[in-house]
């Protein structure tokens, strides 16, 4: 058996690992009901990879109107999520996977016992429930290999948010775009993840010299991305720059708000921040540059 | 499609091609020249944190990695999160070198899982807990069994490959978060047949039918008798010691008669031993002395006639002092309760002082099987003799262990001297626990290592992964010292 299967050091918050698939899971309410939100948890957990990569090459594989639906319902789910973007752009169901993976075994949890909040965190991927009344407390960081907050959310039962995603060049997987890290809000875990990446890859300046970019496959042989130029590294933009390019990923956000596939997102390139949200939206997310509380990172 | 210098990981069905100086989908495996190596190492141990600093969460540094706190041998990588091998025979997710006291040392740090593996539980008390053999059940699914009882202690076995793959799918489940909750320092409730239900937490009291055990008796009846007789003499004509064991009289016993206590004419229940001292005066129980009895006058016949007296002095206790009662004999001969004078309180007192605070000690035990020692060195018997010939040390997450003599590689670990949640498991169903073989370098190429696999501890560090730092525990020997060290220290 592989997965690994463990709690944190807090004793608290589950720890599962399987391949590439990184959770940690925290459920609240009674010890009993959490208890039988992390078996379910597991339970379902144990056989995710395997499914996952019994339909592997199709999932790599770019969507367009003629490609077959996936089986499993995880792959399923990762298909619908890109599905908005297949006509526009370059996109694999690969881009929704840390998303739906959370989303599925957060649902794995909620049906069995009525929790007042728990979450999946898939790798900074994050499927999030909360009943009337509840709030959560999210950090974002730019950089995972620097983890400091740049700013801190705040949900709302009533703000309807089931995922929060993040997508940037620093992170495991590739960019196309040059944002340390673009933040979603969404309905749904997997659809966060999707939209993540489409807004991540549009932050970024076409042809600029302190860009450097490679093909995904000289880097990874077997990436869903084939020979895309990804980003490898950026080097020190202007003011100018960074707000160009934080322009070009806010008109993307903007639209997918509009579209209804995203709530709200924050944009993150060199240390300057753009936020993305309709008037009535989290407001504390506006608050991204001012907070700095270290209160859940 | 795959290119010439990348390799294929097998570690998980994504089945990652990996370049040279590249790592997996995972973040875990990576290519290192050419080779498939595994770089994710959660908990070193660091000697320099023990000396007062807390421990330090990765993911709450602001600041990159300078590496000071880690410099060479004072830390020390644990097994606890490095992954495993099983079922594949690949090298140990880690293989690590340091510097020790000017000797190349390696230390190869794996997460084994132990389907042969249990845990031996110590109970501080004289209270009957179930008879020997009998089941001991936790959730209604039987996960061991109540075996030799010692001094002082009773003691269970619980886990083992039987109950945990050898009976139903469920036994199997419930055995295994028994096993992990115990090791992982957690409460437990358990059953015994004919017997108490009892919670068994590692290094906390045990919890009989609902009552806190306190203290562990100072001896058996008879042996409290030796140790208190002569801070009795002359202040009380008779001590019963009631003990399920051994109950003691004082006038007949050997401290008894060097003092020259005089005959009183008692007359206990039960089976007499030597003289003063009485096996089986009552049935095993919760009360008095690990029995059955709840007034002591029940294990008494009646006084001879012929050789006690009116206003003779009876001081009857239990071997922890928790239970006492004093009485004086009417002009019929008959016991009468009295309260107790205050110089005998005292001795009451210094008993209970006696006892040890009662408490639970887990050891895990569990055996390097084949396919672990195979990660370790291509010829693993090789291993099993070194660890043998002392030139190998075997730790469980930073601990000492206790390495049983024979065959394989059997050990046992106190739990409470691991760092929390050591332990995981699969749902095989079997444990995870850490452990890791330290030895010399040379020693190493000897019984065949992968030696093309040892990382510098440095070059773990500054990989920057899922480092956790934590505090060397104070009373365990550094897994690095050498032996002598150990001795001085």
């Amino acid at each position: 058996m592989r997965a690994q299967i463990k709690f944190l050091p807090d004793g608290r918050r589950l720890h599962l690992q399987d391949g590439p698939i990184d959770l940690i899971i925290e459920a609240f309410g009674s010890s009993e009901l959490v208890k039988a939100a992390y078996e379910a948890a597991i339970r379902r957990f144990v056989t995710v990879l395997d499914e996952l990569c019994s339909e592997l090459n199709l999932l790599r594989t770019r969507v367009g109107p003629n490609t077959p639906k996936p089986q499993h319902r995880i792959a399923r789910s990762m298909a619908a999520a890109v599905a908005p973007y297949s006509a526009r752009t370059f996109i694999t169901p690969m881009a929704a996977v840390a998303g739906a993976v959370a989303e599925e075994i957060l649902a794995a949890m909620t049906s069995v016992v009525q929790l007042s909040k728990a979450y999946v965190n898939n790798g900074g991927d994050i499927a999030l429930y909360l009943s009337p009344g509840e709030r959560f407390v999210v950090g974002m960081i730019a950089r995972p290999d620097r983890p400091s907050l740049f700013g801190t959310a705040t949900l709302c039962s009533s703000d309807a948010i089931g995922g929060i995603a993040t997508s940037g060049w620093r992170g495991r997987s590739f960019s196309l775009g040059i944002a340390d890290a673009v933040t979603v809000l969404a309905r749904r875990p997997a659809m966060a993840d999707a939209a993540a990446t489409i807004i991540a890859n549009a932050v970024n300046l076409p042809e600029h010299s302190s860009i450097h970019r490679v093909p995904a496959r000289s880097i990874s042989p077997d990436s869903d991305l084939g020979d895309l130029l990804v980003t490898e590294y950026v080097g020190e933009l202007s003011v100018n720059d960074v707000e160009l390019a934080l322009a070009n990923g806010a008109a993307v956000a903007e639209c997918l708000m509009s579209e209804s596939l995203i709530h709200s997102a924050a944009l993150r390139l060199q240390k300057v921040t753009r936020v993305v949200s309709a008037r009535n939206a989290v407001l504390s997310l506006r608050r991204a540059n001012l907070s700095r509380s270290l209160s859940h990172a | 499609m795959p290119e010439k210098d990348a390799i294929r990981c097998d570690a998980c069905p994504v089945l990652c091609y990996i370049k040279p100086g590249r790592m997996g989908a995972c973040d875990r495996y990576g290519n290192r020249e050419g080779q498939l190596v595994r770089l994710d190492p959660h908990i070193l141990l660091d000697r320099a944190m023990s000396r007062g600093d807390s421990v330090v969460p990765f993911l709450e540094r602001e600041r990159e990695w300078d590496g000071n706190l880690v410099a060479g041998p004072e830390s020390f990588v644990t097994a606890i999160g490095a992954g495993t091998t099983y079922p594949d025979y690949k090298p140990a997710p880690f293989i690590v070198s340091s510097e020790v006291e000017g000797v190349d040392t390696v230390t190869v740090v794996t997460e084994g899982i132990f389907s042969y593996c249990g845990v031996k539980v110590k109970i501080d008390t004289d209270r009957h807990l179930g008879p020997e053999t009998n089941l001991v059940r936790a959730k209604g699914e039987p996960v061991g069994h109540v075996t030799t009882g010692e001094y002082g202690s009773q003691m269970l076995s619980l886990g083992g490959v039987r109950h945990l793959t050898g009976g139903t799918r469920h036994e199997g489940t419930i055995t295994c978060e028994t096993l992990l909750d115990l090791c992982n320092g957690k409460a437990v409730e358990l059953a015994i047949d004919q017997g108490v239900k009892i919670v068994v937490q590692a290094g906390k009291a045990p919890v009989v039918d609902g009552v806190q055990e306190e203290r562990m008796r100072v001896g058996c009846g008879s042996a409290t008798i030796g140790m208190f007789a002569k801070q009795w003499f002359n202040k009380v004509d008779e001590v019963v010691v009631v003990d399920d064991h051994i109950t003691g009289v004082l006038s007949e016993h050997q401290a008894g008669k060097l003092l020259g206590i005089p005959q009183t004419g008692i007359k206990i229940k039960g089976r007499r031993s030597t003289p003063g001292r009485y096996f089986q005066v009552a049935e095993p129980g919760n009360a008095w002395g690990g029995t059955n009895i709840q007034t002591p006058l029940s294990i008494l016949k009646e006084f001879n006639r012929k050789i006690a007296w009116p206003g003779l002095r009876l001081l009857m206790v239990s071997t922890t002092g928790e239970h006492h009662a004093y009485f004086e004999l009417d002009q019929d001969l008959q016991p009468l309760a009295k309260e107790l004078p205050a110089s005998l309180n005292e001795s009451v007192v210094r008993i209970k002082e006696n006892c040890e605070p009662a408490l639970c000690t887990v050891l895990f035990m569990g055996g390097a099987g084949g396919s672990l020692r195979a990660g370790v060195t291509e010829n693993p018997v090789r291993l099993t003799d070194s660890v043998r010939d002392a030139l190998t040390r075997v730790t469980c997450g930073g601990a000492p262990v206790y390495i049983w003599p024979g065959g394989g590689i059997t050990f046992m670990v106190d739990v409470t001297r691991m760092p929390e949640n050591a332990f995981g498991y699969v749902p095989t169903p079997a444990l995870v626990a850490p452990i890791e073989f330290t030895l010399k370098l040379a020693d190493y190429a000897a019984l065949g290592g992968y030696l093309d696999q040892v990382r510098s501890l440095n070059a773990i560090v500054s990989d920057k992964t899922r480092l956790h730092h934590l505090a060397a525990r104070a009373n365990n020997p550094w897994p690095l010292s050498s032996a002598k060290r150990q001795e001085r220290s």
